[in-house]
């Protein structure tokens, strides 16, 4: 049984063209995935900018419409109840990409993570203030904090704060869109060390959607691999950064910097021997739109985006 | 475009209802029988549905018949072309009057900001702000028309000209003159503070730091990237502007007493002459809606980013 | 042989806040040699990019202290006249963000044909278009001719970023200051434009000055390195001692702070507190010791000098010298915050 699974979801965007404003065409941002989440694992979205991986993971919480699809949490059907107060929204959280825009610079600490607790649970000031310390703890930020503003904090702190309010309600599931994306290589060391924490403390699942390739092998079980709203290849960590099947992945993982300056020999002629393939072979990857396939299993848990055979 | 224009005539029309009386309460002595009267008001189809009259208004409307003014007892039609051509020549002057004064004014005040021209420039544009056109308008008016008699204080030519004749045409721009330079004088001042604003945020942009790098001399950095780049939002401000000028003539022709749509307007109001009103508010709704358009248009021509398909 | 080609010199660069001058360089001092990539590594507000911006003379604003030599002529102190013969000339630029770095209102072929047209007045027009297309050719635009006419949002990151590139390079430059040029770029870009980058190099034999935050890039592309840490340089060595003998407190904490596939299942370090704000920099002693409070006071210099550990090899400060990371356990306790 899955914990989150997410059925042949599509998100098509309309584009709107001439004087009437008409809907001309539809932007495919996701454009038919499945793929299902694990208890307590760290599953990886990753792709390049436009691959759809970040409206994949609003879509999974409502911030953006589903075309068509389904999503399942914990085997209930969730996919069109995100605008009610269910239960599925206290349980699945969010953090952001970019901690200093995601926070309201008018608001205090305290009312920045005491939002979620107030839209669901009723609790009294004293009692919330309580709360919104010990989740401040539990961040590694002193109590006092609340009365800040997020301007009087750094940006791994900031990343924290966002952190806090996104546990607020005890969550299962956190999807976490490129959290460290914004930060800087010592500040990403601190969040990510912290996720990792808290997702043992708390048994939480992730959800991590990013690019830098580096930090989804460092914090994934499991990897899905996008490309133009549709996946390419699926597997364990293992199985994506020692074998990866498809040409795009061997591509992505060809392209991530050695921070060994004695292999750049190696690693160019590596990525010459990849960008070769990548030419060679590309009709046997990509269908006449330039689109991935359908995934097909190469072992029980890695799966290619190839054509089907016959 | 075409659905606002729909929606502002219905606006209108249901305003012009709503308003105290009918077109046949100023026209009829109120002597007359009042049974008369709701026969009249029956023949006219008064008391149809609002539907059915607005329907006939429209119809009328596009065949050209605005209604008849009560008050000068001639068609809407002929009346406001009488002083549409007064008003687009008032709009036009104060236009380019406003445009000579804001880019070279914003141009100084962007480039040299917080310099002491950048503070005199900034000060004069918040005095604009404050100040009340028809009081700015009264004291030009009694300064430069009745004090030092400079120019003319009322009227849009001096009588018994032959029109076409040049003189005319002099005294026709005599006229234009003290008006215009009133109305822009304070209209000017949002543009000059846009401007100032859009150069300020182009200096710092990152490609005027690639034009430094490429080496090029400060003018042609201003020339060729700062100010091109900031004059732009300054085409988009135009639909804007129109919008400001129809205020604006509203009371600068009243003012200075100059024939146009704007004097007529409040005129009307005041002796009730619905019609007319309903007829000019329809006019100025529909010139700020093309302004829009306009601006659009501008801007997409300008812009590369923005091209209507 | 190396031939010294830019000459750094005490550089000083300061910002005003409020009523008093805050310096983001702060004595800085290298050089950069012919046919060399010389990466200038550190997180933000290090003032990396205000060194780079200070040798271009990209601030209109900032006090410039020191000097900048390039063939005797002094950079820093020059009047803009002259400054100007030379950058686009002798001394080419990359930027961050190939999309903002761009006139949105000019076409690609006219910007690069300004940087031609500013530095050979008698170049014909159509000899200039020649060589724009010549040299879109070159940083790899395929349909150069077509490309000329193009708008920058017309383009993909990528290509824009070789847009910028044709534009640094177009009048061979002998200097290049390439500040982030990748950052913005993904992952698969990010590579293309590198090797573009290199190949350019090798054929030109200009010197590469590359600021950047990501140490990947930097074990990639330089030869030599400097690590920079609160306005001023911590570590200067080659590229292979760098990665390999890292002696800085800062550089030995940075590298263990990346995800590395080789450590798998470690704990990533985390360097406790955080860089102080401009106008609450250290100025005195070791910039570096309030990150590293386990280290005794008595290990810091009072006035830190760069110390010639090895040929080429400088490290600031003696603190290197015991340095040690914190036990674990230790570590664990407080996530690495002040």
């Amino acid at each position: 049984m899955a914990f989150l699974e997410v059925e042949d979801l599509k998100v098509h965007f309309p584009i709107k063209g001439g004087i009437f404003g008409r809907t001309v065409g539809h932007v495919k941002a996701v454009d038919g995935v499945t793929f299902s989440l694990e208890k307590g694992k760290t599953y990886g979205l990753v792709g390049e900018s436009g691959s759809g991986k970040t409206t994949t993971g609003r879509a999974i919480i409502g911030l953006n419409n589903i075309t068509a699809g389904k999503i399942k949490f914990q085997d209930k059907e969730i996919t069109n109840l995100h605008k009610s107060k269910s239960e599925f929204r206290k349980d699945v959280q969010m953090i952001f990409q970019d901690p200093y825009s995601s926070l309201n610079p008018k608001k205090r600490v305290r009312d920045i993570v005491a939002e979620p607790l107030r839209n669901f649970e009723s609790l009294s000031k004293s009692e919330e203030k309580k709360r919104v310390q010990e989740l401040l703890e539990l961040v590694g930020l002193s109590p006092e904090s609340i009365l800040k503003y997020p301007h009087e904090f750094s940006g791994g702190q900031r990343q924290r704060i966002g952190i806090a309010r996104a546990i607020a309600l005890k969550p299962k599931l956190i999807i976490a869109d490129e959290p460290v994306s914004a930060l800087d290589v010592s500040v990403q060391a601190q969040v990510l060390n912290f996720m990792q924490d808290i997702q043992k403390e708390l048994d939480l699942t992730y959800m991590f959607i990013g690019h830098d390739l580096g930090v989804i092998r460092h914090m994934c079980d499991q990897i899905g691999i996008m490309y133009k709203g549709r996946f390419v290849e699926e597997g364990t960590t293992d199985e994506i950064f020692t074998n990866p099947q498809h040409i795009y992945t061997k591509r992505l993982v060809a392209a991530i910097p050695d921070i060994d300056p004695k292999k750049r020999d190696e690693l160019v002629k590596f990525r010459e021997e990849v960008r070769m393939e990548y030419e060679q072979s590309y009709n046997d990857y990509f269908d006449k739109d330039g689109l991935a396939y359908q995934l097909q299993p190469v072992s029980d848990t890695h799966l290619v985006a190839l054509p089907e055979k016959g | 475009m075409i659905p606002q224009i729909i929606l502002l005539s219905v606006l209108i029309f249901i305003m012009a209802k709503m308003m105290p009386g009918d077109a046949l309460s100023g026209l009829i002595d109120p002597n007359i029988d009042p049974a008369t009267i709701e026969a009249k008001r029956e023949q006219m189809g008064l008391n149809d549905p609002w539907y059915q009259q607005y329907g006939r208004w429209v119809d009328d409307l596009l065949h050209g018949d605005l209604g008849q003014s009560f008050r000068y007892k001639m068609p809407v039609t002929e009346l406001i072309s009488q002083r549409l051509m007064n008003t687009l020549w008032l709009s036009l002057a104060t236009l380019i009057f406003t445009y000579i004064i804001a880019i070279p004014l914003g141009i100084i005040s962007g480039r040299y900001n917080d310099s002491l021209a950048d503070q005199a420039i900034t000060g004069y544009t918040y005095l604009g702000f404050a100040t009340p056109l028809f009081i700015f308008a009264l004291v030009m008016l009694w300064l430069f028309g009745f004090h030092f008699g400079w120019f003319p204080t009322g009227g849009s030519v001096a009588p018994g000209m032959e029109p076409g004749s040049f003189a005319y045409v002099l005294s026709k721009i005599n006229h234009l003159l003290l008006p215009a330079i009133s109305m822009s004088l304070i209209a000017t001042v949002g543009t000059v503070q846009y401007l100032r604003n859009e150069i300020i945020d182009t200096k710092q942009k990152d490609f005027i730091h690639t034009a430094r790098a490429k080496g090029a001399p400060e003018t042609r950095v201003y020339n060729k990237h700062i100010f091109r780049n900031s004059l732009l939002p300054i085409a988009a401000f135009f639909g804007y502007e129109i919008t400001m000028l129809i205020g604006g003539t509203v009371f600068v022709e009243t003012i200075f007493s100059f024939p146009g749509m704007g004097q007529l307007f409040l005129e009307s109001i005041t002796m009730r002459d619905y019609s007319v009103v309903t007829s000019l508010v329809l006019l100025f709704g529909i010139a700020s809606i093309l302004g829009a358009l306009l601006s659009d248009i501008i801007l997409s021509l300008v812009d590369p980013r923005i091209r209507i398909k | 042989m190396t031939e010294e080609l830019l000459k750094v010199q005490h550089l000083k660069t300061s910002f005003r806040i409020k009523d008093d001058y805050y310096a983001a360089v702060d004595d800085v001092t290298l050089t950069l040699n012919k046919n060399e990539v010389l990466a200038i590594v550190g997180e933000s507000g290090c003032g990396k990019s205000a060194l780079a911006f200070s040798i271009m003379g990209l601030h209109t604003k900032a006090k410039i202290e020191g000097n900048i030599l390039y063939k005797d002529q002094d950079l820093a102190n020059m009047s803009l006249a002259k400054l100007n013969k030379l950058r686009g000339k002798d001394l080419g630029m990359i930027f961050q963000d190939p999309l903002t770095a761009l006139n949105p209102l000019m076409e690609v072929g006219e910007q690069i044909g300004e940087v031609l047209m500013l530095h050979n007045k008698n170049m014909s027009k159509t000899k200039r278009v020649e060589k724009v297309i010549e040299l879109l050719n070159k940083v790899g635009i395929p349909r150069a001719a077509h490309t000329f006419s193009q708008f920058p949002h017309e383009l993909s990151g990528g290509m824009r970023q070789r847009v910028v590139i044709a534009m640094a390079i177009a009048n061979d430059p002998e200097v290049l200051v390439a500040d982030e040029p990748t950052t913005a770029l993904d992952a698969t870009i990010q590579s293309q434009i590198l090797d573009l980058i290199k190949e350019l190099k090798d054929g030109s034999q200009a010197g590469i000055i590359l600021i950047t935050h990501d140490l990947g890039v930097v074990a990639e592309m330089a030869d030599r390195v400097a690590v920079m840490y609160a306005g001023q340089i911590v570590e200067i060595a080659d590229v292979h001692t760098l990665f390999d003998h890292p002696l800085h407190p800062y550089t030995r904490s940075l590298l263990n702070s990346i995800p590395n596939a080789e450590r798998e299942g470690e704990k990533l370090h985390v360097i406790q507190g955080i860089v102080p704000a401009l106008q609450k920099l250290p100025r005195k002693g070791c910039r570096f010791s309030a990150r590293i409070p386990w280290i005794d006071a008595s290990e810091h210099e009072e006035n830190p000098e760069l110390h010639e550990v090895a040929p080429g090899h400088f490290v600031r400060c003696t603190c290197y010298k015991n340095f040690h990371f914190p036990d674990e356990s230790k570590e664990a306790a407080h996530h690495g915050i002040s």
